[in-house]
């Protein structure tokens, strides 16, 4: 277990490498003067020459970008003007908001997935399962931020149920959390209610049910832990929509992630933030597919001799 | 079983299998009918601002209202289908050609042309296609081109993936190595042979990626970082509803049930079409 993730830890500098190094010459290679808008508006022509110089704009593009390079792996992400300074710490202050917001939708994704699947299966091709399964094809074709801006119509603005954005308690967490899910939620009632209805057909279910076991006591013991497997690896699969997706989401509900930050690196034209966060996006990807791979082995005896 | 009952049988069960098919293929006909067609069809024009009856629920006059400058809503839908229809269209279309090619000549040649390739698109694969896209639309700037090469980019992996695996597969198969002794050139038997038997994988996976990539576009849209107002984008129109829901829920209900139909019929051709080929499996 050591050596495995010992050697998946040592590919992230590499691949950071990779996104660093695109990410600097597509910005590099846009139009405009990035010492003019570091220095401002309003600044004469000699103080965006000092600005230049400061920022070492002035060098070799090589240089530029071995510096570049070098100071993002010692946590110096260059210079961000919206904050005046090196955006790392600011961007570090969001991730917890955001992995928050995600974190709730994968709960909400097992709570709801996993019952509704396991629901549509137990009425295989009676009306329960038509109506879940007709749900799943409609949720797989709904874009998640106008699920969040109905509920937010309805639940919050209407009949006022819940907060419509911020994140002021847990109960703000709710509509954003839903809506980032309801994708995610889709796929799993799918998956379940297919492995479901067909271990349910397997013989050491019927043996179970000639001695005597409930039927929901078979797919609790028995059939859920077939679930389990593919559930994680639908989640370690949509981590990319999961974390994508957070990026409207929050803007939606004013949530205050590193995504909602990352558009406000768009809007003000900051490179050196819309960089930062775009690399501690990958990373977090990454690290929830790390994540992803040890629970395979926790779950799944048999990977862990593999 | 009689060797005609079973022909029968078969075809029946095919027929029944392509009731997706059926469904996608015909809403999509119609999607793109109103692409094409468009501005004729609409009762309104799209720009005609009516400042006498903003914000107007339902009636007979505007069947789904006016918006916050008094346009008829449905006016815009109906000729906004061709921007979300052809940023869709153009983006599946490029990843696709791209995909394949890169899917191909990484499978077909291995070795180190491979292993750089391959690097390339796990590279791509690791940031999150929205994310990738809104980076990328940051740099080229907010615009239905800039969305295409975008959405381009994004999809892009995913099919080289699907093509390099389907292309090591069927390096094994006599009938290529059939026609390598025969002396025919890389790229014929590239076009020719492989290519072909490759086809039914990547149109599948084609479809369902168009309807992702109209969930993407809009969502762009939707953040102002795809096609600019005026324009009748739906994703747009949803993020232009933004400040006015609260107090006109109408605003948000077409444009997202637009949307959510596109990609409805992307996924049921989708479905429908790997149904076809590919009857073994379940879903």
């Amino acid at each position: 277990m050591i050596r495995f993730l010992g050697q998946r830890l040592v590919t992230i500098p590499f691949v950071a490498l990779g996104v660093v190094t695109i990410l600097f010459f597509i910005f590099k290679a846009v139009p405009g003067d990035p010492a003019a808008l570091a220095a401002g508006a309003t600044a004469t022509q000699a103080e965006i020459e000092a600005t230049r110089v400061r920022l070492g704009l002035d060098q070799p593009l090589v240089v530029q970008y071995v510096n570049h390079v070098l100071g993002v792996f010692v946590g110096d992400f260059g210079y961000s003007t919206t904050f005046r300074g090196n955006p790392l710490p600011h961007i570090l202050a969001r991730v917890p908001a955001t992995l928050e917001l995600a974190g709730a939708a994968i709960a909400l994704t097992i709570l709801v997935g996993i019952p509704a699947g396991i629901a549509a299966a137990s009425a295989h091709n009676r009306w329960p399962d038509v109506a879940i399964s007709l749900t799943v094809i409609g949720l797989l074709a709904v874009p998640n931020f106008w699920i969040g801006m109905l509920l937010i119509a309805f639940l919050s603005v209407q009949w006022g149920l819940l907060p419509s954005f911020g994140n002021a308690g847990p109960l703000a967490l709710v509509i954003p959390s839903l809506a980032l899910a309801a994708r995610l939620i889709a796929l799993v009632a799918r998956m379940t209610r297919g492995i479901v209805i067909e271990e349910l057909r397997k013989d050491y279910v019927r043996t179970a049910r000639a001695k005597g076991m409930r039927r929901g006591a078979i797919l609790v013991r028995h059939v859920l832990r077939n679930v389990m497997i593919p559930t994680v690896t639908i989640i370690g699969l949509q981590t990319g929509y999961l974390l994508g997706g957070s990026v409207v989401i929050e803007r939606l509900s004013a949530w205050p992630g590193i995504g909602d930050l990352l558009l406000t690196g768009v809007s003000n034209r900051d490179f050196a933030l819309v960089q930062g966060i775009t690399l501690v996006f990958v990373v977090g990807f990454l690290l929830i597919n790390l994540i992803v791979e040890v629970l395979y082995r926790f779950i799944n005896p048999r990977l862990r001799y593999a | 079983m009689p060797e005609a009952v079973a022909g029968r049988r078969r075809r029946r069960r095919r027929l029944s299998f392509n009731l997706y098919l059926w469904l996608g293929g015909g809403l999509l006909g119609l999607f793109v009918l109103l692409a094409l067609f468009g501005p004729a069809i609409a009762p309104y024009d799209t720009a005609a601002q009516d400042l006498f009856a903003l914000m107007q629920p339902p009636s007979a006059e505007h069947l789904l209202g006016t918006d916050n400058v008094g346009r008829d809503i449905l006016s815009r839908i109906i000729v906004g289908t061709r921007y979300t229809l052809s940023i869709a269209l153009v983006a599946t279309l490029a990843a696709g050609l791209g995909g394949v090619a890169l899917g191909a000549v990484a499978g077909y040649f291995g070795g180190l042309t491979d292993r750089i390739v391959t690097g390339f698109v796990d590279l791509l694969l690791t940031v999150p296609n929205l994310v990738l896209a809104i980076a990328i639309a940051a740099a080229v700037g907010a615009s239905a081109t800039g969305l295409t090469v975008a959405i381009t980019a994004s999809f892009i992996p995913p099919i080289a993936r699907l093509m390099r695996a389907r292309v090591i597969e069927l390096k094994e198969e006599d009938f290529v190595s059939a026609a390598v002794t025969t002396g025919m050139s890389h790229t014929r038997i590239l076009l020719r042979h492989v290519l072909p038997n490759a086809s039914t994988v990547i149109v599948i996976e084609m479809s369902l990626n168009a309807g992702q990539a109209v969930l993407v576009g809009s969502a762009l849209g939707f953040l102002g970082l795809g096609v600019q107002p005026p324009a009748p984008e739906w994703g747009a129109m949803l993020g232009a509803s933004r400040e006015f829901y609260a107090i006109a829920p109408h605003l948000v209900v077409a444009p997202g049930i637009a949307i959510s139909l596109l990609v409805l019929a992307f996924n049921l051709t989708g479905d429908g079409l790997r149904d076809h080929f590919d009857p073994g499996i379940q879903r």
